[in-house]
């Protein structure tokens, strides 16, 4: 009987982690203003708000921008930082795989605030590039986790066949180790690009007046009018979110599938 | 020969690492030690004016300050109700995720959990705001079966605060304390068995210190974001219950006071390394068992 009472209760802390998003379509379609019970009828209207909205275009924009950088440098990074890990003994290697990794558990206000401190006593002027700047540095531990599963397994084997068969150190990685870790790669970029696109503190102080998605959704927070409008937004962007994991996910898979790699999900 | 292999080894992956390693510590233990270096050298005096030269009278200040102390109490007590209430919760999950699920569905039950980790955490944040309000969803259900007679206030509470945090984070502490019971050798638990230890005497003896390393994982990796967390009292607290990011922001920003504001950040963030410390330190004898 245990497994049962076990499985029911993982069920229902599964439905605990969804219900939030459950909401959002319900009150993204609803014909009310006020988001609230009960339910009023069915609309695409805020929909169509969001839309026409110029504000939240440019937003969209940004993030993008910030996104997309983001995601590439972080994943670059990464690359090094996960070789270097999974491939050589070197001195320090906990230290300085421990610092590259303490983003993660750093209070984000923390990252943001240290950051503008400096920039504003250098006289940098606030704007995307700060933003990717603090990004890339969030985002890499992310890539590195999810590209450390896709170096860890690899044979050295192969890379010194294509050695003793004449290839250079960069030829044999380029030619052999690369495409063996690109799901690893495509599926860093995609899981940095999320993390990215949903940052909202770092981008809310390092912005300087450039709207990204998550500042602009949290400055309408402020007025019951746009609510509904915001629920529409919300619902948009965590399907785009899932769309783009399931993607990194079936990359991540596949990259484990090849590399012989036990399957352990992400982090 | 070996040893001159193993310098070669030592020193291409110090040569492939300086990358990332080198953008950290620009972007990020530069910064750390240029507010360390604020707090300790600036002392703002007036409107503009500062003061320079090594003083403590930042950390004077933040330690008299009663409302650095209650902010950073409350700050403690929310982080630590929400560790406890995720370990808690999340224990089971990870349990029934490793010795229950088949091995094929492993994958498939951690991606349901993560997902909604990744996806919009303000509007996530916001929703236990809709769910929770007067007129919200909680208040609606209790309504519609007659169990109350007006709605009930939860918002604006620390209770909510930690609510809603507990959610945020939760898959935060499944996957680690998954992660040590995976680990788990499964003739161990066998073992336990044929020695005649019952099935409650085996996980207590068994499997619960082995999986003590991820319990442990799985609380700092949860208390240490909470602690700073700036969304959530904002959004939840309304305002009127804030915690210590909002006073670091307050300072930094609204009162233009970077050193004091910075001297708050690292007291914050040294309080945070020395209960963390402690902590690791009473589960040493659960750390040392990793094998």
């Amino acid at each position: 009987m245990r497994p049962n009472w076990l499985g029911a209760y993982a069920l229902l802390y599964l439905l605990f982690l969804y219900a939030p998003i459950l909401l959002l379509p319900l009150f993204a379609f609803n014909d009310a203003t006020i988001v609230a019970f009960p339910l009023r009828g069915f609309t695409t209207q805020w929909f169509g708000e969001m839309w026409e909205n110029a504000t939240l275009r440019r937003a969209l924009g940004n993030s993008l921008i910030i996104a997309g950088s983001s995601a590439v440098l972080s994943t670059c990074l990464g690359i090094f930082a996960a070789r270097a890990s999974t491939r050589f003994r070197f001195p320090a290697k906990g230290g300085i795989m421990g610092a590259i990794m303490l983003p993660l558990v750093l209070p984000e206000i923390i990252v943001a605030m240290s950051l503008l401190v400096v920039l504003l006593s250098i006289g940098v002027t606030l704007s995307i590039v700060t933003v990717i700047v603090g990004h890339t540095l969030i985002c890499m531990p992310y890539a590195i986790t999810v590209l450390t599963t896709a170096f860890a397994s690899l044979d050295p084997a192969f890379e010194e066949a294509a050695q003793d068969l004449g290839e250079s150190k960069w030829g044999a990685f380029r030619l052999v180790i690369l495409p063996l870790v690109m799901p690893g790669i495509i599926s860093a970029l995609l899981i940095s690009f999320t993390v990215s696109l949903d940052e909202f503190i770092i981008a809310f102080f390092l912005a300087g007046n450039q709207p990204t998605l998550p500042t602009y959704i949290f400055s309408q927070l402020r007025f019951p009018a746009s609510i509904p409008m915001i629920m529409a937004l919300g619902t948009v962007l965590v399907l785009l979110s899932i769309v783009m994991l399931t993607i990194a996910e079936y990359f991540r898979r596949r990259g484990a599938a090849r590399t012989g790699q036990n399957d352990r999900g992400f982090l | 020969m070996a040893a001159r292999g193993l310098d070669r080894e030592a020193r291409q992956g110090l040569a492939l690492v300086a990358p990332p390693f080198a953008y950290v510590l620009l972007v990020m233990a530069a910064p750390l030690l240029v507010m360390l270096a604020t707090s300790l050298f600036l002392f703002k005096t007036g409107y503009r004016e500062y003061v320079e030269g090594f003083t403590l009278a930042n950390y004077l200040q933040v330690w008299a300050d009663p409302i650095f102390r209650a902010l950073m109490l409350r700050s403690l007590w929310v982080a630590g109700l929400v560790t406890l209430a995720t370990v808690v919760l999340a224990f089971p999950v990870a349990y029934f995720l490793s010795f229950v699920v088949s091995p094929q569905r492993k994958a498939l039950w951690l991606f349901l959990i993560t997902i909604p980790f990744w996806t919009s955490y303000l509007i996530r944040v916001f929703l236990w705001s809709v769910i929770l309000a007067p007129n919200g969803v909680v208040n609606s259900i209790l309504d519609f079966f007659g169990l109350i007679e007006r709605p009930l206030r939860m918002l604006n509470s620390v209770e909510a605060i930690v609510v809603t945090l507990s959610h945020a984070y939760a898959p935060f502490a499944i996957l680690p304390i998954f992660v040590a019971l995976e680990r788990i050798d499964r003739a161990l638990l066998e073992a336990g068995r044929d020695l005649g230890e019952n099935r409650v005497m085996t996980f207590l003896r068994v499997t619960l210190p082995l999986a003590m390393p991820g319990v442990v994982a799985a609380a700092l990796i949860v208390f240490i974001p909470t602690i700073g967390d700036y969304v959530t009292p904002t959004l939840i607290g309304g305002g009127r219950v804030p915690m210590i990011a909002n006073m670091i922001q307050s300072q930094m920003l609204d009162q233009d006071n970077r050193p004091l504001g910075s001297a708050i950040a690292v007291t914050a963030m040294l309080v945070v390394a020395v209960l963390a410390a402690v902590f690791m330190a009473l589960n040493r004898r659960f750390l040392k068992v990793r094998a």
